[in-house]
């Protein structure tokens, strides 16, 4: 049986985690993600579950804190302000290796910036954000269908490897109403069982949830478990999306929002004849840099396109290796790429490469 | 022969890393007795604070977090909100509870969290060396007030009980003090009833309790035990502020 309905991402988000076992959400408002806790707050007392609205950010990355601890899936959500500030608690919950999943809409920075589409938060997201060296796992939905999928892929992957997981949208992403299949992941995540968490009654296996670890080695050591990890998800959880790439001489490479403007310019400027494709990083980290690694060269010139100054751009220029010539092309301040821009860039690029 | 005096079973088998005349010494043992006598250790979480009681959990045998500095009860909250069956109480100082986790404190008061707090109140921050805390006395010396603490530069100690007593969701907020024998006997019985507010479900409880620093106040542990009395208890007034009905 298929359960379709239509709703907007921030909804589909949160029925999402609903369908996947969450029933705890902790969160503070604030826009434009605040559908996702008005939908929890009726939603979660239906299926016997927590909602509650924190005192603030920081409070309610805390509560996500002592609930993945007890062993439940959890959730909170925000957006780039809020995220900042939940940034010391997302560096403890990876260093106590609890699953949970953030999510981020981004809007426009920096500081109380705007509330319009954003993707500035690229480097807070996939480059560790709070203090430490650690990582988030970071899923980057392009349509509010992908929303859904990703967040109920999000706790197992968190599950999986004991990690906090982001889920990172913008307002677009958000607010845009879609026909949305609620369908478990199709990937079998093959889930260990939570022995470490605190449920009570543990006489003799009494259990340790902590990040403090005075003696260097051990601290060392701590870290290299939680890097050892971060490897592995490396290996196993890269997702992108290649679209018509076989034959591009000209690669648009974008996430989310973008992304879907993207293949729009695509299917314009294959029609005035220019062999464009694109590649689509669906997992921001672990990074895709091998699917870029192996168009490079043969692809002689790749254009970046993001709602920021150029952040994933780092990351595709990493995966290249100066193999190929790279154009970036960014909005900001809550301003999102039309097509047409993206069509005269490409253009530019082409009268250039000729 | 009978035995009058045993290490309570919530307590592990280790020394503390606490100075000579500390209150946390005495708090842990009575908070452990509590916890004993209520037959509930193997449902019970601590959480602590960062602190001079940050390894607390190496000392306490029960299922611990361990916190960020101020976040205890947001912590609980959490772990609660998924096991009500479970007594989870944090255990803060005055800096972590009543400077950088106020907002934290407040509100989970506020919502009548069915949590307790143990609040160990010494007037002054000691993991870090002795710098003032919100609870430092008017006139008090500290590394960052070595001239005495005036109200023109470093403002008024907070009165955490009072303030918390104000809050619908607050069901018990006692004072306590460990300075003498007396004090030690109050301490424990307020320490029970928080807890026993807690297990009845009646909202958020805490027991403040005015505690001695003597290696950062520069005194003997006689002396401090003493500082506790005149100075700190003339401002900090010992008493139930808030406590619900027996029953």
């Amino acid at each position: 049986m298929t359960d379709k309905r239509f709703m907007a991402g921030n909804e589909a988000i949160a029925e999402a985690a609903v369908q996947a076992g969450c029933r705890y959400y902790f969160a503070y408002p604030i826009t434009p993600q605040n559908e996702i806790g008005e939908y929890m707050a009726w939603r979660m007392p239906e299926v016997g579950g927590t909602f509650l609205q924190a005192e603030s950010e920081v409070a309610a990355i805390y509560m996500v804190f002592g609930a993945a601890g007890a062993g439940a899936r959890t959730m909170t959500s925000s957006s780039s302000p809020g995220i900042s500030l939940m940034q010391e608690g997302i560096s403890y919950i990876a260093a106590a290796e609890l699953p949970c999943v953030i999510v981020n809409m981004m809007r426009g920075g920096p500081g109380l910036g705007g509330i319009a589409p954003s993707q500035s938060d690229y480097f807070q997201a996939t480059k560790g954000g709070g203090h430490g060296d650690y990582h988030l796992l970071v899923l980057a939905p392009s349509t509010g269908q992908e929303a859904a999928d990703l967040t109920m892929l999000a706790f197992d992957l968190a599950d999986k490897y004991r990690n906090p997981v982001m889920i990172l949208g913008d307002g677009n992403i958000g607010q845009m109403m879609e026909p949305i299949e609620f369908r478990p992941p199709a990937e079998n995540v093959v889930l260990p069982s939570k022995d470490w968490a605190i449920r009570g009654g543990s006489a003799g296996h009494r259990k340790l949830i902590k990040s403090l670890y005075l003696d260097p080695p051990i601290l060392e050591r701590r870290n290299l478990v939680i890097a050892q990890k971060l490897r592995e998800a490396a290996r196993n959880e890269v997702r992108f999306e290649s679209y018509m790439t076989e034959d591009a001489e000209f690669i648009i490479a974008a996430y989310g929002t973008v992304a879907r403007i993207a293949k729009t310019a695509i299917k314009i400027l294959r029609e005035k004849g220019l062999k464009v494709g694109l590649l689509r990083p669906i997992s921001l980290y672990p990074f895709p840099y091998e699917a870029f690694a192996q168009l490079a060269g043969r692809v002689k010139s790749f254009l970046v396109v993001e709602m920021s100054m150029g952040q994933m751009l780092e990351d595709v220029k990493l995966g290249l290796c100066g193999k190929s010539q790279v154009y970036f092309y960014g909005r900001v301040g809550g301003i999102v790429p039309s097509y047409d821009e993206i069509v005269g860039e490409i253009e530019k690029i082409s009268v250039k490469a000729r | 022969m009978e035995t009058v005096y045993e290490r309570p079973k919530t307590l592990t088998r280790v020394s503390t890393h606490y100075c000579p005349g500390c209150g946390h010494g005495i708090t842990h043992r009575l908070t452990a007795e509590v916890i004993d006598e209520l037959g509930i250790r193997e449902k019970t979480v601590v959480v602590a604070p960062v602190g001079c009681a940050v390894l607390l959990y190496n000392y306490f045998d029960l299922d611990s977090y361990e916190a960020a500095h101020g976040r205890a009860p947001a912590i609980a909250t959490g772990c609660k909100r998924v096991h009500p069956e479970l007594t989870v109480f944090t255990y803060q100082g005055d800096g972590d509870l009543a400077a950088i986790g106020t907002a934290e404190t407040v509100h989970a008061a506020a919502r009548g969290e069915k949590i307790t707090t143990i609040f160990v109140n010494n007037a002054i921050y000691g993991m870090t060396g002795g710098q003032m805390a919100p609870t430092t006395l008017i006139g008090q010396k500290t590394t960052t007030t070595p001239g005495g603490r005036t109200a023109e530069r470093a403002g008024y100690p907070i009165r955490v009980c009072e303030m918390l007593a104000t809050l619908e969701g607050a069901a018990y907020v006692a004072r306590v003090s460990v300075s003498n024998p007396k004090n030690v006997v109050q301490a424990k019985k307020a320490i029970r009833k928080a807890f026993e507010t807690q297990i009845r479900g009646l909202g958020y409880s805490i027991v403040e309790i005015l505690s001695q620093c003597p290696t950062n106040w520069h005194m003997t542990p006689a002396e401090s035990a003493k500082w506790v009395d005149e100075k700190m208890a003339a401002y900090f007034p010992l008493g139930e502020f808030k406590s619900p009905k027996e029953g």
